[in-house]
């Protein structure tokens, strides 16, 4: 007998999902055009990038002036880059002797190349490379930096440009996050005393803007010391600039400290730990490790803060290319010098807040569904 | 080692060292007294150097003629041939509390805007949302403002060609001109009609919520109190014969005079200071919104409620409460980097009584201190604010 019926052996191969599912067209419909809403914004938005986005590209490139003596020399209608290359050794190293400034480079690959090791997970000998940035680079750098033993001394009021901003930021990162667990603790201690003199302290820094610290470390730090001493005024600005910077520090280690459970206190202690040994061992290596990000994100805004020096008369980075676009050669070039600032700050920041949210995740171990 | 362990066996009579309340107590007396140390060196130098300088030390300077004009002084009529520190002191002040709360009026808004347009579903405005948050952020605020200050409003036109607008509003290099209202005689039937309506305003707010509660109408309490603010007022304007004139500025040889006038130095203030501070507030509101469930909204749309609706009565209630700490500590951001005012020459009290007052009068203790004072005293002031805020909002649990 015949079989008469058909019936497949094998499945059917899956079709394709409908055109309008997948690919652009779908992805168009769902994240721009959803509904009368989106297309409107979806709209309103292109708008915007095409009356924005081809003017700032012709300034920024097809019409700028990359060569010239003076903003004579830019005739066209872009923007005027020949400032930035002419006047790019003093933006970087202020007016630091050319014969010297190898020693810069040479103090900032130093640090990269200890420095970044110790930001990238799983690199071996980190306890000795922290203690090598932390105790023994600073004396390098300074020796590097200003001079002695066999270097030419180079007064700090030669220092300038992102030298003196990567300088600023990096001594007051190094100084306050110690200074910054010290306050931390004392805030947390059980001795009243300790506690009310660092909860004022912390208070009163943070309670006040920088810029009336740095006229504080300019006017008044000169009155406390005994009369007729000689102060650097790059050295009193990073003094205060550390101080508050530790106060913000502190609070960021006490987020920590408040966020370890009370039985690792009381563990350490029944165990016979002293103080310092409960809080070397046991409390700060869990209570730092946790507050990375926030230091980091306390690090990006102290990094921006550096730019206030402007107002007490150190030229940082952007303090000298203001200088530099008042200069009689370059009047007219503001807004150029106020963008390749803008850059390089934007690329630090930037840089070190995808590095923050990096370290927030990898530590993140709580467990979501 | 050998005392210690000797203490330890002879167990009631503790040595000092050993009974952790006693140490504690030697501590706190060594860190008293390094302070007091550290203090009293401090001031000794301090009188020293100021006798050497020929300083005489008090608030006595606040009396003096100061003779410097401050540029800007909106609530009070300052007259630079007659002014005192004093009165700079206090024009700095109204002027940084007015820059305040003018910028953390508009920061909150527009980061609200930015942060709720970071989740939009439509892909080109959440990144375009994220474009703005990102720079503003990344980029130090001192040079986003004199960005806007030299770069930005700088290329305004001189004073002779202002751009006009409708003839009402001139814009050049020396700021934005506009009429000045100025209340004739009668103006208080004006401000009757707003206290009126405010207070009527109050009670029908209360009316309608007893209502809902009640029969579970609603009431557009909304649309109602607008329409009462803005007709109440109106009313008492049309029964005085509207007593309001303009004084419209006028041009003379010197450029434009008399009306209202916004500097640039304060529209260059306000406008990066919102723009900075709103790109954080953006994220708060972004994380804020983030933390409240996915469930919340799901179970508002199975109910029926509308997109609008869900965000507004369901999701910035509860987000207010994660959102509230941090903003808080923006506004405070936002009012001490108000100081920066200093870089472009504005006329708020860091720049004029902690700048010139403090080169003219030379008393830079207590003129830092009073400052200092000052940002404190704001400080504990929108804290103590907020945090009254936070606990009305906060979950009232059983």
């Amino acid at each position: 007998m015949t079989d008469l019926s058909y019936v497949r052996k094998e499945s059917h191969p899956d079709l394709p999902p409908p055109k309008s599912e997948v690919g652009v067209i779908a992805w168009l419909r769902q994240n721009l055009f959803s509904n009368w809403v989106n297309t409107l914004l979806t709209a309103a938005a292109l708008y915007l990038l095409y009356k924005a986005v081809p003017p700032l590209f012709n300034w920024m490139f097809w019409e700028a002036d990359w060569s010239g003596k003076t903003y004579q020399d830019c005739t066209s209608d872009g923007a005027c880059w020949a400032m930035v290359r002419v006047r790019f050794d003093q933006f970087m190293y202020g007016f630091y002797p050319v014969d010297e400034r190898w020693r810069i480079n040479l103090g900032f690959l130093l640090l990269l190349g200890t420095g970044i090791p110790l930001l990238i997970e799983g690199v071996p000998f980190k306890k000795y490379l922290a203690i090598f940035v932390f105790l023994i680079y600073p004396f390098i750098a300074f020796m590097l930096f200003y001079g002695g033993m066999g270097l030419t001394v180079v007064e700090t009021n030669e220092w300038g440009g992102l030298m003196l901003t990567l300088v600023l930021a990096t001594v007051t990162i190094i100084v306050s996050l110690p200074l910054g667990v010290v306050f931390a603790l004392g805030r947390r201690s059980n001795m009243p005393v300790v506690r009310i003199i660092c909860v004022a302290f912390i208070e009163l820094w943070r309670g006040v803007p920088l810029i009336t610290v740095l006229f504080m470390g300019s006017v008044m730090l000169p009155l406390f010391l005994p009369p007729g001493t000689h102060f650097d005024k790059i050295l009193r600005t990073l003094i205060v600039m550390a101080f508050f910077a530790a106060a913000y520090m502190a609070e960021v280690v006490r987020g920590g400290l408040q966020a370890i459970p009370k039985g690792q206190f009381e563990a350490a202690q029944a165990m016979g730990l002293s103080y310092w040994k409960m809080m070397g061992l046991i409390i700060l290596p869990q209570a730092l490790k946790i507050v990375i990000p926030g230091i980091v994100n306390t690090f990006i805004g102290l990094f921006k803060d550096t730019t206030l020096v402007l107002v007490i008369g150190l030229l940082d980075f952007l303090s000298i290319i203001q200088s530099a676009t008042t200069h009689k050669n370059w009047l007219g070039t503001a807004t150029e010098g106020y963008v390749f600032a803008a850059c390089i700050y934007w690329i630090f920041c930037f840089g070190m807040s995808r590095y923050s949210i990096t370290l927030e995740r990898r530590l993140d171990t709580t467990h979501r569904d | 080692m050998a005392a210690s362990s000797e203490a330890q066996s002879s167990a009631p009579s503790v040595s000092l060292w050993n009974d952790p309340k006693k140490r504690a107590l030697i501590y706190q007396a060594i860190v008293m007294i390094a302070l007091i140390i550290v203090a009293a060196y401090i001031i000794n130098n301090t009188a020293a150097n100021l006798e050497k300088r020929g300083i005489a030390s008090g608030f006595g300077f606040l009396q003096s003629p100061a003779g410097f004009d401050v540029g800007m002084s909106p609530f009070l009529k300052y007259d630079a041939a007659k002014a005192t520190h004093g009165t700079v002191l206090t024009v700095g002040i109204l002027n940084t509390l007015l820059v305040a709360f003018t910028g953390i009026v508009i920061a909150t808004v527009l980061g609200f805007i930015m942060g709720v347009l970071r989740l939009s579903s439509n892909w080109l405005v959440s990144k375009l949302a994220y474009l703005y948050v990102e720079i503003t952020r990344n980029i130090p605020l001192l040079l986003q403002l004199l960005f806007w200050y030299f770069a930005v409003l700088g290329t305004l036109p001189s004073k002779r060609d202002s751009i006009s607008i409708f003839d009402l509003f001139f814009l050049n290099i020396e700021g934005l001109f506009g009429p000045l209202p100025i209340p004739q005689d009668g103006f208080w039937m004006v401000g009757m009609g707003l206290i009126v309506a405010i207070v009527a305003v109050i009670f029908i707010k209360k009316w309608a919520q007893k209502r809902q509660d009640e029969t579970g109408q609603p009431f557009p309490v909304f649309w109602v109190s607008l329409a009462l603010l803005i007709a109440l007022p109106l009313i008492g304007a049309a029964i005085a014969g509207f007593p309001l004139e303009f004084e419209h500025p006028q041009q003379n040889r010197f450029g434009l005079r008399g009306g209202m006038i916004i500097l640039p130095e304060f529209a260059a203030l306000v406008l990066g200071l919102s723009l900075y501070t709103a790109g954080f507030i953006a994220e708060i509101v972004r994380a804020g919104i983030q933390a409240i469930s996915r469930g919340q909204t799901e179970a508002a749309y199975a109910l029926g409620v509308k997109p609008g609706i869900t965000m507004r009565l369901i999701i910035i209630p509860q987000a207010l409460r994660v959102i509230v700490p941090p903003l808080t500590s923006q506004y405070l951001n936002l009012t001490k980097n108000s100081s920066l005012a200093v870089a472009i020459g504005g006329a708020e009290i860091v720049a004029i009584f902690a700048g010139t007052s403090l080169n003219q009068a030379g008393q830079a203790i207590e003129i830092i201190a009073i400052t200092m004072a000052f940002y404190l005293t704001v400080s504990l002031l929108i804290s103590m604010f907020m945090n009254w805020y936070n606990r009305k909002i906060a979950l009232v649990e059983r």
